[in-house]
C-alpha cells in the first residue's frame, strides 16, 4: 500500500482578506494535522487569520483546453460593464 | 545558486523548423510571457527539467538546515538563537513550497525524498562545506544566503507557474536571512580583535564555495542555452557571479574585512570587479560526493527519514482508521 500522506491544499484568509486564496499546498495524514502544518508553513509571517484545508484529490478543475468555449462569450457582452453606459455630467455619481 | 549544473534533458536547442507545431505554440507562449500552469501541454523534456532543477533546488534548501541547525543549541544569546530557529525553520518551509511546485509536474514527494537519500538527485555544494564556528553562521547568512538570493530573484519570472509562486514566497522570506546574517558577523567584525579574527577566517573560507554556488563558468556550461529559451534559467551563471562579487565587495569593505583574492580589483573600464575564479577542480570533486561533508549531509538526511518512518506510519494509519470510524457512524 501506498503509504505517502495524502496532499491538501491549503486556503488562507488575511486579516484584511474578503476572502480565503489558495496559497499553496502540504501533505499531512488527516485534515486536523493539515491545519497544524499549514500554520506552520504558510502562516509564519501573519500571513492570515483563518485557514480552509480540502484534499487535494477532492478538487475538480476546469481544463485549459476549454478557455475558448468557456471565457470567450463574455469578451462580447462589454454592456455588462457600467463604464458601457454614458450618464451626463447633470445627473451626477450614478 | 541552489540548483547548479541541472542537466537539461533532450537534444538541445531546437530552431523553429525543427518543431512539432506543439512545441512551437509552447515556445511561442514562453516567448510571450504568459506561463506554463501544471494542466497546460509541455515538451517532457520541459518536464524532466524542471523536476531535476525545482527538486535539486528543494533538497536544498532541506540539507541547508543541516550547517546552521548545528549551532541553534550553541547560539551566543538567547535572541541570536531565537532568530536562528526561525531562519532555519523557514528553509524547512522553502524546500516544502519547492517541493509542491515540483510534485504538479506528476513527481511524487516519496520519488524526490528518496531520490535525494539515494544520491541519484543533487543539492547545492555549499552545504557540503562545515560550520565550524559562530562567525560561520553569519558567513552563511550573508554569502550563502545573499548569492541564493542573486538567483532566486530572476526566477521570479521563470515560464512555470507554481516554480515562480514559490519563488515569489521565498524571495520575501530571504531578505531576511541575509540581513540577520550581515547583523550577526558585523557583530563580530566590530568585536575583539579575536572575533574579528574569526569573522575574516570564516569570509576566508565560505569566499569561493559561495562563487562556486553559481555552477561552472559559462563556456562550461554546456545545458545553458535550451533552458534559457524556456526561461528556467534567467541569467548565465557568469552574470549572476559578478552581480554577487560587485554587491558584497563594499559590505566587506564596511566590516574591514578582506576578499580572499589578491586579484580583486576594479576595473573601470568594465563598470565591475575583476575577480579569480574558484578552483573548479575543487567544486567537481564535492558535486561527485568528496566534500567534508558530503558523507555527514546524507547520513543525517538518511537518519531523519527512517527514524520517522514509524511516525508518518502511525499517523496515516490513525488517519485511516479514524476516517473508517466516521463512515461507518454515517
Amino acid at each position: 500500500m501506498n503509504n505517502e500522506w495524502p496532499l491538501w491544499e491549503i486556503f488562507i484568509r488575511g486579516q484584511h482578506g474578503m476572502s480565503h486564496r489558495h496559497v499553496g499546498s502540504l501533505h499531512a495524514p488527516d485534515a486536523e494535522m493539515a491545519i497544524k502544518n499549514a500554520r506552520d508553513v504558510y502562516t509564519r509571517r501573519n500571513e492570515g487569520v483563518s485557514i480552509w484545508v480540502v484534499e487535494a484529490n477532492a478538487i475538480t478543475a476546469s481544463s485549459p483546453s476549454d478557455k475558448g468555449p468557456m471565457y470567450e462569450p463574455s469578451e462580447s457582452k462589454v454592456y455588462r460593464h457600467p463604464t458601457f453606459f454614458d450618464i451626463p455630467d447633470e445627473v451626477g455619481a450614478m | 545558486m541552489y540548483a547548479q549544473m541541472v542537466k537539461t534533458a533532450g537534444t538541445g536547442l531546437k530552431s523553429r523548423e525543427e518543431m512539432t507545431e506543439q512545441e512551437r505554440n509552447f515556445q511561442d507562449k514562453i516567448d510571450a510571457d504568459i506561463k506554463i500552469e501544471p494542466k497546460d501541454w509541455m515538451p517532457d523534456d520541459y518536464r524532466k527539467t524542471l523536476i531535476r532543477q525545482i527538486g535539486q533546488h528543494a533538497h536544498s534548501e532541506i540539507v541547508g538546515q543541516l550547517p546552521e541547525g548545528n549551532w541553534i543549541t550553541r547560539a551566543p544569546t538567547l535572541e541570536r538563537k531565537a532568530i536562528l530557529l526561525a531562519k532555519v525553520q523557514d528553509e524547512a518551509g522553502h524546500g516544502l513550497y519547492l517541493y509542491c511546485a515540483a510534485e504538479t509536474l506528476g513527481v511524487s514527494r516519496d520519488e524526490l525524498t528518496q531520490m535525494l537519500l539515494d544520491g541519484r538527485m543533487k543539492y547545492s555544494s555549499i552545504f557540503n562545506y562545515p560550520t565550524l564556528n559562530w562567525a560561520d553562521i553569519g558567513a552563511v547568512g550573508w554569502l550563502v544566503d545573499g548569492a541564493a538570493i542573486m538567483n532566486q530573484v530572476p526566477l521570479q519570472r521563470t515560464s512555470y507557474g507554481p516554480y515562480a509562486r514559490a519563488m515569489v514566497r521565498i524571495c520575501k522570506e530571504e531578505s531576511f536571512h541575509q540581513r540577520q546574517g550581515y547583523d550577526a558577523i558585523r557583530k563580530m567584525a566590530e568585536g575583539t580583535p579575536e572575533q574579528k579574527r574569526m569573522a575574516q577566517d570564516a569570509l576566508n573560507r565560505f569566499w569561493f564555495p559561495s562563487l562556486m554556488m553559481f555552477g561552472p563558468s559559462d563556456k562550461d556550461s554546456v545545458h545553458s542555452a535550451q533552458s534559457m529559451a524556456w526561461k528556467i534559467k534567467i541569467n548565465t551563471n557568469d552574470e549572476l557571479r559578478q552581480k554577487f562579487v560587485d554587491q558584497t565587495v563594499p559590505q566587506a569593505e564596511y566590516l574591514g574585512l578582506t576578499i580572499p583574492d589578491p586579484d580583486l580589483k576594479w576595473n573601470e573600464d568594465r563598470g565591475h570587479y575583476d575577480f579569480s575564479e574558484p578552483d573548479w577542480s575543487e567544486f567537481f570533486d564535492v558535486i561527485k560526493g568528496n566534500g567534508p561533508c558530503n558523507v555527514d549531509r546524507l547520513a543525517a538526511r538518511n537518519k531523519a527519514w527512517d527514524d520517522g518512518q514509524w511516525v508518518r506510519d502511525g499517523l496515516l494509519a490513525h488517519a485511516r482508521k479514524k476516517r473508517a470510524r466516521d463512515l461507518a457512524a454515517e
